[in-house]
C-alpha cells in the first residue's frame, strides 16, 4: 500500500481539532483534511465509519504512519516524538511539566465540560451559563498559573503545546461571551500567538469546511 | 526553610481517582513521599482554602511538591516522574505504543473523569447526579472497551503496566459485566502491590468505616 499523507479528521470550529492543526502546521507536516460535521446529519461523528476510527466519536483523529490516534494531546505528543523539530515541548523536565499542566488544565479541565455533547445534556436554557462557568473557573486558575510560567508565551519565550491549547480555548470563551479582559495575561499571550502564521492558516475561519458566512 | 533532602509531598484525597493514579505511580517507582490529606467535603471542602488554592489554583487534588516545584494535573505529574525517575518505565519505548497509552489515559482523565467529578456533580443537581455520572462513564467505557480490543495484552497496552489507570466505576453502580476487557484488566491490576497499598481503603485519611 502506498504511503499517503497523514489524514486529519477535523471540524472547523472544534478547539481540539484546531490544536492538532496548529501542531501539524508548526512542524511543517502536509496533511489531508476529512471534515466531520458535528451537527449535520445528526452529527457525522456518530457514523459507523467514524466510530470505527474513533470509538469516542469525537474529533480530531489523525491517521499517520499506519496508525490512527485520537485525543489531541496524545496526537501532539506523538508528533513531537516522531518529528522533533521544531520543538513543542521544552527540554527541561520542570518546564515540560508546566507545559503539560497547562495543556491538561485546558484540555481536561475546561474543554470537556463545555463541549457539544455535554452541553446537549445540560439543556438549552442552561447551556450558556454552564459553558461560561467551566471556562471562568479554568481561566481564573490559568491566569494565576501563568504569572509564574509565562514569558512571551505560556511557558517562557517559545511556543509550546500549552499555547496550542490556549488559543482555541480563548476562541471558545469568546463564543460563549466570557469577558476575557478579566484575564490580561491570557489575553495578551493569545494576541501574540494569533499573529503567527501557524495559528492564522489553521484558524476556524479558513478551513475546508468553514461555512461561507463564517469565512475570513 | 531547612536545607537538605525532603520527601515529596502529595496532596491527596483517599477517594479521588486522580490522586490514586499518582499514588500508584509513586508506589511503582518506589518513591517515598508524605501525604497531606485534603478532604474535599469537610469544612466546605478543604481544596477551597487560601493555602491550597495558592498551591493549585484549580482547587483540585492531586498536587505534588517535588524537587522544589509544585505540579498538578495527575498526568503531568506522572509524565514528570517518568522523565526524572525513568525506572521502572510507565510508558513503553515505542512511540506508537506510547501514543496508545496516552490516548487511553487522556480518554479516562480528560473524557470521563472530569464529567463525573465532585464539582460538576454539584452543579448537576442531586436528583440527576447518578444518571449523569453513569452516562459519562458508560460513554467512555463503551469506547474504551473497543479500543482495548486492539491495544491490550495482560494490561491496557501490551503486557507491561503503563500510565496506571484506575476504574472507580463501582461507586456509580455501572454494570461492569458489560465491559469484559476493562473488568479483567482491572482485576489483574488490583492484585499488584502498588495498586493495593495505594487503594482508597488504606490511606491515611480513609474514614474508619471504609477502612480495609
Amino acid at each position: 500500500m502506498q504511503a499517503g499523507k497523514p489524514i486529519l479528521y477535523s471540524y472547523f470550529r472544534s478547539s481540539c481539532s484546531w490544536r492538532v492543526r496548529i501542531a501539524l502546521a508548526l512542524k511543517g507536516i502536509d496533511y489531508e483534511t476529512v471534515p466531520i460535521n458535528l451537527i449535520k446529519d445528526g452529527g457525522q461523528q456518530f457514523s459507523k465509519d467514524f466510530q470505527a476510527l474513533n470509538p469516542m466519536k469525537q474529533v480530531p483523529a489523525l491517521k499517520i504512519d499506519g496508525i490512527t490516534i485520537h485525543q489531541s494531546l496524545a496526537i501532539i505528543e506523538y508528533l513531537e516524538e516522531t518529528r522533533p523539530t521544531p520543538r513543542l515541548l521544552p527540554q527541561d523536565p520542570k518546564k515540560r511539566a508546566s507545559v503539560r499542566m497547562i495543556s491538561d488544565l485546558i484540555a481536561g479541565g475546561i474543554q470537556p465540560l463545555q463541549n457539544l455533547s455535554v452541553l446537549k445534556q445540560v439543556g438549552e436554557e442552561f447551556q450558556l451559563t454552564w459553558a461560561q462557568n467551566a471556562i471562568i473557573s479554568g481561566f481564573n486558575a490559568l491566569e494565576q498559573i501563568l504569572q509564574s510560567t509565562a514569558g512571551t508565551y505560556c511557558v517562557g519565550d517559545e511556543v509550546t503545546m500549552a499555547d496550542l491549547c490556549l488559543v482555541p480555548q480563548v476562541a471558545n470563551a469568546e463564543r460563549f461571551k466570557v469577558d476575557c479582559t478579566l484575564y490580561p495575561t491570557i489575553s495578551s499571550i493569545n494576541k501574540r500567538l494569533l499573529v503567527l502564521e501557524a495559528f492564522q492558516v489553521t484558524h476556524p475561519c479558513r478551513q475546508p469546511d468553514t461555512p461561507t458566512e463564517l469565512r475570513a
